[in-house]
């Protein structure tokens, strides 16, 4: 990948950092551009395991227009536009299976203020090329191929001793590095959460008439199943199953899969084309039970995985990325030490409510839909009734959705820190 | 930057305890750490506002001479050094210059601190461009004396900015009863309830040593929130911004 063309081996004799970031994902990198676009004369730098050369592993995110206000605010934004396909319908069905005619009961005309897309579906690839290369320019510090293999808290400083031999001192040291997080186990962090028992099959397809822009949700007896817009006439496809189904699915031949897939996705597009692998990723909820701790930092799906069902993994990571950001150049610009827990203890507040009632919340959702019980179908065919027919509430789902909820850090309103 | 006076190892291992104590978020002092991000920015928003500077600077305080009266282990001298300032701190209790200096080498700040009192900064005639009298009003005995020293030393044109606690009741159930009683937050006996300082006597003090208010603020401690806030109601903690007239 273009990312690691910049990337540097750890020099001989370091400067104490002001941040170290483990994971250089689109939390890891958008965190490294918004502490230096805000505050230049702090050193950054990103670690991160992915070598030179790795194959995109065909990950989509729906960006919600928050993250999309923060990306423009980073000056990132029109580099992603240009591979995003904007999401300006949406639709959502209670349906079975075979059910011949799915009923619609809310439809999301999509834009949270006049012209504004719902939301953007990009791929990781283009998000994270994107942000990468407004890193570099921005003075951020990549060491990659590398890895955090351990780390040391001190009095003034955390030391970061790296897979390669190398070592790095900083004053805060941020774990970016995804849902099974090593150096949230490192500082003894433990997690609270559960399995779902289910797995979320990802793939893409291509089909003969055009998408207009629509993703659509069909809750299907087994779990949700989203259809959610490429660029092109592709969609990208989240089906969740049973575990053992998902795995036993995602083995079939290409003829049977694509009949399975058939079933559930209908003919409104026309014909279908599958166009990579099938994957199928187990599903699970895992909420860290502190996000900080002295010269520490927990952000992104380290500090929470949650069930995909609404979308929200991404704009959550972004809203920790806003917090966080605001958080530590404030405390810079005081002369204050971002390690410091007296920091740290206010992004922590900041962030957990919220996460914890997102994860609930889609917990919840998931556990309504998952499920074919007929009282249970009722009641949640009338909910969204409801919420279609009440416009206040539904302008609040809305909002919610597009990570506009909540008080809001200023660069998810678009501002700078 | 001068270096600590030698000292006998017994005594260098009191000092890294209280060093410790000072600078641990966790330890005794936490309250000072908790107050700390909202008692600087409205200290440096005062200092930008008098003097034109912009508070998203990385350094807002360039160039300006400010003295830290009742410095103790640097808490706030070393923030406004890493603005930009270029601090004097002092503090009659000699243990805590040493902490602080200590502190501030292992920062790679340089910082002017000394052992002595305001009188004899005074006394020597040096003048700064910001004073600073935080948490130190309320453990003097003649409010009005001390206000005038410490006037004295702002150059006109200059800023005394001062932060205390109020004399009410609720005051003394919060700050003494709450804060060293019940949460024990701060050592039994920090404060005594008839040493406290009313706004208006330490308004009146300021008025007397030839200074004009331009700005005051209540601070409160939101539980819940964990944190401080600042609040019109200075029934409590309380910060005094006063400028000498050029």
């Amino acid at each position: 990948m273009e990312r690691s063309d910049n990337s540097m081996p750890v020099p001989e004799s370091v400067e104490r950092q002001d941040v170290v970031i483990a994971g250089g994902g689109h939390v890891g990198l958008t965190l490294a551009l918004a502490l230096r676009r805000a505050a230049p004369g702090m050193s950054v730098t990103v670690v991160d395991a992915t070598p030179a050369g790795a194959v995109p592993d065909g990950r989509v995110y729906a960006i919600a227009a928050a993250g999309r206000r923060m990306l423009e605010q980073l000056g990132v934004w029109d580099a992603v536009a240009a591979e995003a396909q904007p999401i300006r319908d949406m639709v959502i069905t209670d349906s079975r299976t075979r059910d011949v005619a799915r009923p619609t009961f809310l439809t999301f005309d999509g834009a949270t203020e006049e012209g504004e897309p719902f939301a953007h579906m990009v791929s990781n690839h283009a998000l994270v090329g994107a942000v990468a290369a407004a890193a570099r320019a921005g003075g951020v510090t990549m060491v990659a191929p590398d890895s955090v293999a351990g780390f040391d808290v001190g009095e003034s400083a955390v030391s970061v001793r790296l897979a390669s031999g190398a070592s790095l001192a900083a004053r805060l040291l941020v774990a970016a590095d995804g849902v099974r997080s090593k150096l949230r186990d490192l500082a003894g962090i433990q997690t609270v959460g559960w399995d779902y028992g289910q797995s979320g099959i990802v793939v893409t397809v291509g089909h003969e008439r055009p998408h207009g822009g629509r993703a659509e949700e069909h809750f299907l007896p087994a779990g949700p199943f989203a259809i959610l817009p490429l660029t092109g006439s592709r969609s990208s496809l989240v089906w969740t199953e049973q575990r053992a189904n998902a795995e036993r699915l995602v083995k079939l031949s290409p003829s049977r899969f694509q009949e399975e897939l058939e079933i559930r996705f209908g003919h409104h597009l026309g014909a279908l084309t599958v166009l990579d692998r099938p994957r199928a990723f187990p599903l699970g909820l895992t909420l860290a039970r502190s996000f900080v701790r002295p010269r520490f930092a927990l952000a992104g799906d380290a500090a929470h995985g949650i069930h995909p069902i609404a979308g929200q993994g991404l704009n959550l990571g972004f809203r920790d990325v806003a917090a966080l950001a605001e958080t530590i150049v404030e405390a810079h610009r005081l002369g204050l030490d971002p390690g410091s827990l007296s920091v740290l203890e206010r992004y922590e507040r900041w962030r957990r409510f919220d996460t914890f009632e997102m994860g609930v919340t889609t917990d919840v959702l998931n556990r309504l839909f998952s499920n074919d019980n007929p009282a249970l179908r009722i009641l949640r065919d009338v909910g969204l009734g409801l919420v279609d027919r009440l416009p206040p509430l539904k302008k609040m789902f809305i909002r919610e959705a597009a990570g506009a909820g909540g008080e809001l850090p200023r660069l998810l309103r678009g501002e700078g820190i | 930057m001068s270096h600590a006076p030698s000292l006998d190892p017994d005594e260098i291992a009191r000092f890294s305890t209280m060093a410790r104590d000072w600078w641990d978020p966790a330890g005794p002092l936490a309250p000072l750490h908790r107050l700390n991000p909202t008692r600087l920015a409205w200290l440096r928003d005062r200092i930008a506002d008098h003097f034109g500077r912009d508070t998203k600077s990385e350094r807002p305080l360039a160039g300006l001479r400010i003295l830290d009266i009742g410095c103790g282990g640097g808490l706030v001298t070393e923030p406004l050094a890493r603005m930009g300032a270029t601090v004097t701190g002092i503090d009659p209790a000699s243990d805590n210059i040493v902490v602080a200096r200590h502190h501030a080498e292992a920062e790679g700040l340089a910082i002017d601190y000394r052992a002595e009192t305001a009188e004899a900064l005074a006394a020597a005639g040096e003048t700064f461009d910001v004073v600073l009298i935080l948490e130190v009003v309320e453990h003097v005995t003649d409010v009005a004396a001390f206000v005038a020293t410490a006037g004295s030393l702002v150059r006109p044109g200059g800023l005394l900015l001062a932060s205390t606690i109020n004399r009410t009741l609720k005051a003394w159930a919060l700050a003494i009863v709450g804060a060293e009683y019940v949460l024990r937050w701060l050592p039994r006996g920090t404060h005594s309830y008839d040493k406290l300082v009313t706004p208006n006597e330490l308004a009146a003090a300021l008025v007397s040593a030839d200074l004009d208010v331009t700005a005051e603020t209540g601070v409160m401690y939101v539980p819940l929130a964990g944190r401080w806030r600042l609040t019109g109601d200075m029934d409590v903690n309380y910060m005094m911004a006063a400028k000498r007239p050029a």
